[in-house]
């Protein structure tokens, strides 16, 4: 366990130094282009800028950002026992050092992330469609993954590598079209000056290169670890809950899920879900190289063939036993540990009806968001948005006229 | 001169790997005992549920008497014990009668529409996960701390500072591995 979270704060500086470097070399290039040889300490300095004022703002309010982007909403306890309950179980199993806040996102897309700083000051935000739609233990699967990533501390690692990735792609965006527009201006400038200008144009070629390249590459190296984490959370989740059979039926009903694509996300945020938020339509096989996530068909396999155990290890031979690669798990963490499995909750093998379920979480969220809700004397209950003007309302089925309570 | 030098480095470093070790030891140890108190925060909580849940059920389940008086018995029990071996064996007990209790709950649709009992029944139902799952963790920790002052060279210094060995934390009921009998009348 603790070998495993150590490995994975290596590999965080690893990738932070490799993408610090691809910025630098960014920034030098570019200013050597446009201010000649006096220009690249200009060029250096202007992206190390950039870099420290975004990362200044992430590590201080970079958990707020991404939520308040996705429309979370905190819950307490009042609001949704259950859920609260489990993530506190899940606090628990991972002896976190204090329990991470609670969000709910109101999106049929089913879809859950985690978010924070250190494990002190995490957050964990689901979306209606994943409550609606998971048992009990699935949804533990779920949190599982979450506090998984909260415990390797892969939360800081998101936020930080995806403001990197953002600064390079800001950097080269801003150089290439500042090129296109300034191309017919400044073109007598490069002709104009003999030899210098020759090596110039050659510098210019360079950065242009280099500024198409820089995103690609850091896109390809945040994607490639994003990838590997996501095993390792499902790895982590498995040991956690003692279960993996939570996780894969998660995984399971969210790939069959057929609502349309979460609506507040973007290419930075898109790894930190626990399923690719972005639905491709047709194309499945597109390169592995570029994808965020790893297939769900293949995570839930390595999940159900997990028949001995639930520690690291089974986790890892499971893997090389579905994928027939080298395993994601570092050497370190896969010591001989004896973790039995456990069975089905009497709860979730009573599944209950998806129409009712969804009612109730539907409920929850009108509560959350300050709907009053009013029982008719037909029995049908009426749900009033906050921005309903009007003092009364007329019940749909009966015809009787209801007024609507003064303080909702 | 030179001699002298290294003797001194020598000393030094040993000094400060000594101090590193023990440091290491008693976060550990105190990692073990704030997971401990993870469990006895949730067995308290499991206590405190139990008086609520029978008051909510008894209207209802008329013909479980015995299944009230095995809870309420083994609850008080549990509250009684004294050393850690005494409680796990007690609130194994307990844990068996609980898990027998939701079961029988299956029997009375009217009580499982009792939006108070439901409530409850969560109540329950999680806090009963968090106890095994803190007992989880608390395991894990004591499996740790254990290897820690067996191993070398940790061990010389857990010998001379007296850091002992844990005991696991099982939750093993005696002889009550059996079926629960669900009776449908």
């Amino acid at each position: 366990m603790w070998e495993l979270i150590r490995a994975n704060k290596r590999n965080s500086i690893i990738l932070m130094v490799l993408m610090a470097a691809v910025l630098l070399v960014l920034g030098f290039v570019i200013g050597l282009a446009f201010f000649g040889p006096g220009g690249a300490r200009f060029g250096l300095v202007i992206a190390i800028f950039i870099w420290l004022i975004l990362t200044m703002i992430s590590f201080s309010s970079g958990d707020q950002i991404l939520l308040a982007s996705s429309k979370a909403k905190p819950v307490t306890h009042d609001d949704y026992p259950q859920l609260f309950n489990i993530v506190e179980e899940m606090k628990i199993a991972a002896a976190l050092p204090a329990m991470p806040k609670v969000y709910i996102i109101a999106d049929p897309a089913p879809n859950a992330f985690a978010t924070g700083r250190t494990p002190k000051s995490a957050a964990v935000a689901v979306t209606a469609g994943l409550l609606g739609r998971l048992n009990r233990d699935e949804l533990q699967g779920v949190i599982a993954h979450e506090v998984s990533h909260i415990l390797h501390r892969d939360i800081l690692f998101v936020t930080l590598a995806g403001i990197m990735l953002g600064s390079i792609v800001l950097i080269s965006q801003v150089f290439l079209r500042g090129m296109f527009y300034s191309s017919m201006g400044s073109r007598r400038r490069y002709s104009s000056g003999g030899g210098g200008g020759q090596a110039q144009l050659i510098m210019l070629v360079l950065a242009i290169i280099a500024a198409i390249l820089a995103p690609i590459m850091a896109y390809l190296l945040y994607f490639a670890l994003s990838r590997r984490r996501e095993y390792l959370a499902d790895a982590g989740a498995a040991r956690l809950t003692r279960y993996p059979e939570g996780l894969a039926g998660a995984l399971e009903e969210i790939a069959n899920d057929k609502s349309p694509q979460l609506a507040s996300v973007n290419k930075v945020t898109a790894p930190m879900y626990i399923v690719n938020p972005f639905k491709r339509k047709g194309q499945m096989k597109l390169s592995d190289l570029t994808s965020t996530h790893p297939p769900i068909s293949e995570r839930i396999r390595i999940l159900r063939n997990m028949t001995h155990g639930a520690s690291f290890k089974d986790y890892s031979d499971s893997f090389t036993n579905v994928t027939k690669t080298r395993t994601v798990v570092p050497p370190t963490a896969l010591t001989k540990e004896d973790i039995a499995l456990r069975q089905a909750s009497a709860e979730a093998k009573k599944k209950q009806r998806l129409q009712t379920q969804m009612r109730q979480v539907g409920d929850i969220m009108r509560k959350i968001n300050e709907f009053a809700f009013l029982a008719c004397l037909c029995g049908l209950k009426l749900k009033i948005p906050p921005n309903f003007k009007g003092e009364s309302v007329i019940c749909p089925r009966c015809r009787r006229k209801l007024d609507i309570p003064e303080d909702s | 001169m030179a001699v002298l030098i290294i003797v001194v480095a020598v000393l030094v470093l040993l000094i400060l790997s000594i101090i590193a070790i023990f440091n290491a030891l008693v976060r550990l140890r105190n990692q073990v005992g704030n997971a401990w108190s993870q469990i006895d925060v949730q067995l308290k909580r499991r206590h405190d549920l139990i008086p609520n849940l029978v008051e909510t059920a008894k209207g209802y389940m008329k013909h479980e008497r015995e299944t009230f008086e095995e809870i309420t018995k083994a609850r008080s029990r549990a509250m009684g014990a004294k050393t850690v071996t005494e409680a796990s064996k007690a609130e194994g007990a307990l844990g068996e009668a609980l898990s027998k209790f939701l079961l029988v709950v299956e029997n009375y649709p009217d009580l499982k529409a009792n939006q108070n009992f439901l409530s409850v029944q969560e109540e329950l139902t999680s806090t009963e996960n968090k106890i095994s799952f803190a007992r989880q963790s608390y395991n894990d920790q004591v499996l740790f701390f254990n290897n820690k002052i067996q191993m070398f060279p940790s061990n010389i210094i857990a010998n001379v500072f007296k850091f002992t060995k844990r005991d696991f934390f099982e939750l093993e009921a005696p002889a009550e591995r059996e079926v629960p009998k669900v009776s449908f009348t």
